[in-house]
């Protein structure tokens, strides 16, 4: 995997924190040696509220895609509940054209237990459970290792470090489901349910796992918390994008030269990470397309890319969202009829079936679509298929529908003229 | 049936959650890594052992892609096709599958030594096109590391 960028000169002035260059750092021998665990002693010390506190003021959003405040998130948690308290590190890491939690699983797997430990110290948790989706098989064994090793150092487990605070972390094997990464589908399947989300309110902080009050954060969210507690909040909030502070580890993939995962401040504009940080487009090709961050961002036109920045506020002014990061690059000889049947193919394949509006709709897209890409579509089909998008959006119990209208929506009224002239080549080979 | 190895890690687990239904993932993964698949069989008598309805376990057998819900080829390949592999030339490396193995995308062939299926983003976009054998992730593919990975698995 790619994690250097392939221009040096400017691009490499950002330090690497998340993913640092540091030699087998998922040793955890190599983890102390530089500083590993003294973020979590730091905090042992500390007021719980006092580290919500400086997570609420380091202004860290999640990582996941919906850039929710992370210490918003934890203040939401109950001080006192007579019933235990949970978390759930959300590592299901499925949205296509996302692959940036498994780095931090390969490189930086201790990080991401620091974090897991601290967060629980913050909320007064006594479990936590890492739930990873079931395809990483091989980054499984290497966190499995890791808190086995945390473990045996005193860092897990009962009377940690021989204070008061306990609490154990276990892995949970996802099997292959989009959508138990979202939150509340991820809580069913760890209590051994199908990944079907739940209605909210009630929200997770008051009835969660089991029924207990829960908080569920991305593995790059609570990645970055020992960061945040060691450098101080003060350090991370000026970091990057004012309103969407810290390190970012952005994928970049499709049509680029150089395709990986790089860490890098927030707000670093779009064009410079596809032609520095990604090493630009094979052949110097044009670039028709761009899909920000996972595929149920709203994709973007090559010719608006300047001036775009990956952050929540730019993306968002631009008319699409920072997501989890993971651009996906298309070039000027990209039929993008196949690259939206493909992901509405994705999401009728995903949909968990319990709303009628996702259920029905995403086939119905996907079928149509499928009219386009055989030649087979005609003019009313492009209006057809955005009342479906239209129909869907917003009237589902969770995000997925959304996700799955989104990317239909942003391609017809971005790429209007691409459907259209599908239509009249579709024509001419009726009429021939 | 687990075997004693599984059990005790099935008694370790029932400490780390407040329910034995919590359990079912993990039962069933231990029994699709020693069976190769979920059979009726073993529905069954994870039903009993969690004390799980079995029109539950049913429910959640069906709903995971990953569980198998009959046997698979001894080496089952997933070649993921979604957008960012697309753009990078999954499609013709399923193609070239398809010809070396003589199956297409769901079918076993019948020395049950293959199964091919298509898979959703795997998390290998930077590193695409690829396809998973198991828990192994075979990246950069070309068609040459596709005819060195199936004759090495042969």
């Amino acid at each position: 995997m790619n994690l250097q960028p392939s221009h040096t000169e400017k691009v490499t002035a950002w330090k690497r924190v998340i993913l640092p260059e540091v030699p087998d750092l998922h040793n955890i021998d190599s983890y102390l040696a530089i500083g590993g665990y003294t973020a979590f002693k730091k905090v042992l010390a500390m007021k719980p509220e006092d580290v919500i506190d400086a997570v609420k003021k380091s202004n860290l959003r999640g990582r996941g895609g919906a850039c929710f405040p992370t210490g918003l998130k934890w203040s939401f948690m109950p001080k006192n509940s007579d019933k235990p308290k949970y978390l759930c590190v959300n590592g299901d890491e499925s949205e296509p054209g996302t692959f940036k939690d498994r780095q931090i699983f390969e490189f930086n797997p201790h990080l991401l237990i620091e974090g897991t430990l601290i967060a629980c110290y913050a909320m007064g948790m006594t479990a936590a459970y890492i739930y990873v989706r079931g395809e990483y098989g091989k980054w499984i064994t290497i966190l499995q290792k890791a808190l086995d090793d945390a473990s045996v150092r005193g860092f897990i487990g009962e009377k940690i470090l021989e204070t008061n605070f306990s609490t154990q972390v276990t892995i949970h094997r996802g099997a292959g489901a989009y959508i138990c990464g979202e939150e509340s589908a991820l809580m069913n399947s760890i209590e051994g349910a199908r990944g079907y989300p739940r209605v909210k309110p009630p929200f997770p902080a008051q009835v969660g796992l089991w029924g207990c009050p829960t908080t569920i954060n991305n593995v790059e969210t609570i990645s970055n918390v020992p960061v945040i507690i060691n450098q101080g909040w003060e350090w991370y909030s000026q970091i990057g994008a004012v309103k969407h502070p810290g390190p970012l580890l952005v994928g970049v993939s499709g049509h680029v030269n150089n395709p990986g995962v790089f860490e890098m401040p927030t707000g670093e504009p779009l064009l410079e990470i596809i032609y520095k940080w990604a090493g630009g487009i094979p052949g110097n090709k044009g670039i028709k397309a761009v899909i920000p961050g996972g595929s149920s961002t709203m994709i973007l036109r090559g010719d608006q890319l300047e001036g775009i920045r990956m952050d929540v506020d730019s993306l968002k002014a631009a008319g699409s969202s920072v997501g989890t990061a993971g651009i996906i690059v298309m070039d000027s000889e990209t039929d993008l009829i196949q690259v939206i049947t493909r992901i509405a193919e994705f999401y009728y394949h995903e949909s968990c079936g319990q709303c009628t509006p996702c259920r029905e709709g995403t086939g119905w897209m996907f079928k149509i679509l499928k009219r386009f890409e055989r030649y087979e579509a005609k003019k009313e089909d492009i209006d057809l298929l955005m009342d479906i998008a239209n129909n869907i959006e917003g009237n589902t119990i969770c995000a997925l529908g959304d996700a799955a209208a989104w990317p239909v929506q942003s391609m017809i009224r971005r790429f209007r003229d691409e459907f259209e002239q599908r239509v009249q080549v579709s024509h001419r080979h009726s009429v021939a | 049936m687990l075997s004693e190895e599984n059990k005790n890690k099935v008694e370790e687990l029932r400490k780390r959650y407040p329910t034995t239904q919590a359990l079912l993932l993990p039962v069933l993964w231990m029994l699709q890594k020693q069976e190769g698949y979920i059979s009726e069989e073993s529905m069954k008598y994870t039903g009993t052992l969690l004390n799980i309805p079995y029109h539950h376990i049913l429910g959640v057998v069906t709903f995971y892609t990953m569980l198998q819900k009959k046997p698979v080829g001894s080496h089952h390949i997933e070649v993921c096709t979604n957008v960012s592999c697309m753009l990078r030339g999954s499609g013709k490396i399923l193609e070239h599958i398809e010809q070396r193995l003589g199956i297409k995308v769901g079918e076993t062939s019948q020395d049950k030594k293959w199964t091919l299926s298509e898979a959703e983003c795997l998390g290998s976009c930077g590193t695409a096109p690829m396809a998973a054998v198991g828990d192994e992730f075979f990246e950069n593919l070309t068609l040459e590391k596709i005819d060195q990975l199936i004759d090495r698995l042969q």
